[in-house]
């Protein structure tokens, strides 16, 4: 079933949110203004709202050194996300958390795993709680190509797929693990692939396609729910950025950037729904505005916000 | 097994472990075991034993056997916490818990403060240690790699009274908490030739909880204070009754139970009365627990000491196998009691 255009076009809003945050974040780094490091979600929209647009805010996901993304599609708001990334007070983890731990347990996002792999064992507990619990709830389970040569990775899959956990493993195969090209890593052309070995469905999926995304996380997250087991999604995505601040990409041709640029997943549906005529251009024009004004009130919250009390943060290790 | 009537009757340290979890699990239903052989029909119950019987009460839902996988057992674990579960994870041997110290360091550790104290991670991992005969290996002691960690508790259990309270109490933590059971105080008859003590204890059925960060004076003192764990707990309180007899010489032995956090009050207590420390671990000697604990002594409690503050651990090797050479490794009564010795000279 073809989503309605209503979906579209909040498909189309979610990413547009994503992309204008990540840009304005750059610029906020770059002046001084956010602390730390960044690594940053543009290319990769597809893959998290597309996901995230099938669960409900009671199923959790885990995320990792890159979830500014995850976050915002999972429910995180604009100003909780951004003021986190300031170290302030009123940011999803308090400041305590900051750019590679976002994440909010009112939307059902655990704060971000910066290890690669880490989420990987984690998320069997949450599936593993939902299964003991006899809830419907079900939980995702992003990482990277990167990952998929951890320990954690086989083990979290393993594990899962004989206790039939209600988890799906959401790869974004964005072709390389920080510098290093999968072909370098792996002798297995396909994430997916790897399903075979531990008895449980894999897809790979066009990453830059927000529709084709959406169909194969609805299908993976609809066998998780009922009790069908896990599945390994591979989406095949590129992040149109560095790895990290000050990457200059030099491992990457420009031609083979601006292949997968012209594959942009926001021009992609943009273009289907003006070509389709299912909506006009005023329509996308005005979830334009909508969005930078979001991000641009995001701005002014966290940089009204207080930072957080040093004197609070020493009786905190412990509940 | 328990015999005789209510309050009089004796359990061995795996027996009383194997209780706790059985009333923790009938208490609260949130409250299940995952690990490697621990529920399977025909099989051992937990690398010790610990569990045996447990899957006809609880069947194999709540008693979760895994792969050998130790990093899906604790980030399992972490992750049923994280939602609410409290969960007993079992490793086998306590060497095994470098298999999955990112589950436990990275992530069960910090989530709460990454969270801005949003999240809880209410997990117990039961961790046997201590040399046994069994090589480099599956001899370690690594408590104090966890002490070291922020946002951990660290427990050690010694006798069957203390195990109970301890381990019921851990469980109903709200933080991640690993208990530390060295292998030759579980109680088994098999381990006496390998100096196996048998510490049965009296033990009550219900009703009581031994409470988290607070230490237990074993024997009482004037002259040295001397704090240890384990099964060193026991050499040093043998060594203490020698002394007194030969030399009237009174230790006060002290067991921590809880390295993280640890009760330095009681301790500063004796060590003000006494004046002179002697602390006594199986685990290696450079940067273990003891040297923490004599670094916070030399500085809250400098002016009462009377001589240097001397620790007795095993040597910084990795544990040999023959016998003859293991010995020589751990810390022996024979060098406990030289410490004492030195230091009350």
């Amino acid at each position: 079933m073809p989503p309605e255009l209503s979906t579209k076009i909040e498909l189309y809003r979610n990413m547009l949110l994503i992309r204008r945050f990540e840009e304005r974040v750059y610029y906020l780094f770059l002046e001084g203004e956010i602390p730390g490091t960044l690594h940053q979600y543009q290319g990769q929209e597809a893959v998290a709202v597309g996901v995230c647009d099938v669960l409900r805010t009671d199923d959790w996901i885990t995320s990792t050194h890159r979830p500014h993304g995850h976050a915002l599609a999972k429910g995180v708001t604009p100003r909780a996300a951004m003021a986190e990334l300031y170290g302030k007070e009123t940011g999803c983890c308090r400041g305590r958390g900051g750019s590679m731990h976002l994440g909010d347990p009112d939307v059902g996002m655990l704060p971000a795993i910066a290890i690669v792999g880490g989420g990987n064992t984690v998320v069997t507990g949450l599936g593993l709680a939902f299964k003991l619990r006899r809830t419907d709830q079900v939980a995702v389970c992003f990482f990277g190509d990167g990952a998929t040569n951890e320990g954690a990775f086989h083990e979290g899959l393993n594990f899962a797929a004989v206790q039939a956990l209600p988890v799906v493993f959401l790869c974004e195969n964005n072709g390389y693990g920080a510098s290093t090209p999968w072909e370098r890593v792996s002798l297995v052309p396909s994430v997916a692939a790897r399903a075979d070995a531990y008895g449980v469905p894999g897809s790979v999926v066009d990453g830059m396609d927000v529709l084709a995304v959406r169909e194969a996380a609805a299908e993976a997250v609809a066998n998780a729910r009922a009790g069908r087991g896990p599945t390994l999604v591979e989406c095949l995505t590129y992040r149109f950025v560095g790895h990290s601040r000050g990457d200059a990409r030099g491992y990457r041709s420009r031609q083979e950037e601006d292949e997968w640029q012209g594959r942009d997943p926001i021009v992609r549906l943009r273009r289907q729904l003006l070509e389709s005529g299912e909506c006009g251009e005023d329509v996308l024009e005005q979830v334009g505005l909508d969005v930078d004004a979001v991000v641009e009130d995001a701005v002014e919250f966290a940089r009204a916000s207080s930072y957080p009390n040093p004197d609070e943060v020493l009786s905190e290790a412990y509940a | 097994m328990p015999e005789g009537a209510a309050g009089t009757r004796r359990l061995t340290v795996g027996e009383a472990l194997r209780e706790a979890v059985a009333e923790e699990m009938r208490r609260d239903e949130s409250v299940f075991l995952i690990g490697e052989d621990i529920g399977i029909e025909g099989g051992f119950g937990g690398a010790f034993g610990v569990y045996l019987g447990l899957t006809e009460e609880f069947g194999h839902e709540r008693i979760v056997d895994t792969p050998i996988s130790e990093k899906a057992i604790a980030g399992a674990a972490v992750g049923a916490a994280l939602m609410g579960l409290r969960p007993i994870a079992d490793m086998q041997y306590s060497d095994f818990l470098f298999e999955c110290m990112d589950e436990l360091v990275n992530q069960a550790a910090k989530m709460r403060a990454m969270s801005g104290g949003r999240l809880r991670v209410p997990l117990v991992m039961r961790a046997p240690v201590g040399a046994t005969t069994r090589g480099a290996q599956h001899s370690q002691s690594p408590e104090s790699y966890f002490v070291h960690v922020p946002g951990l508790k660290v427990v050690c259990v010694s006798d069957a009274y203390h195990a109970k309270g301890l381990l019921k109490s851990a469980i109903r933590d709200d933080n991640p908490v690993l208990v530390f059971e060295h292998k030759l105080l579980y109680g088994s008859k098999g381990r006496e030739q390998a100096g196996g003590l048998d510490l049965t204890a009296e033990v009550p059925e219900e009703g009581y909880l031994v409470p988290l960060g607070r230490a237990v004076v074993k024997r009482e003192g004037v002259d040295v204070t001397v704090v240890a764990t384990h099964i060193s707990l026991y050499r040093c309180l043998g060594v203490a009754d020698e002394l007194s007899a030969e030399r009237g010489l009174e230790c006060e032995v002290i067991d921590p139970l809880t390295l993280l956090p640890l009760d330095t009050e009681t301790i500063w207590s004796s060590l003000r009365k006494t004046g002179r420390l002697v602390i006594v671990h199986e685990d290696t000697l450079t940067g273990g627990w003891g040297a923490e604990l004599a670094a916070r002594a030399a500085d809250k409690c400098l002016y009462h000491l009377e001589a240097p503050i001397k620790r007795v651990a095993a040597r910084d090797v990795p544990m040999p196998y023959a016998p003859v050479l293991e010995q020589s490794v751990v810390p022996s009564a024979e060098r406990i009691r030289a410490a004492i010795l030195e230091v009350c000279g």
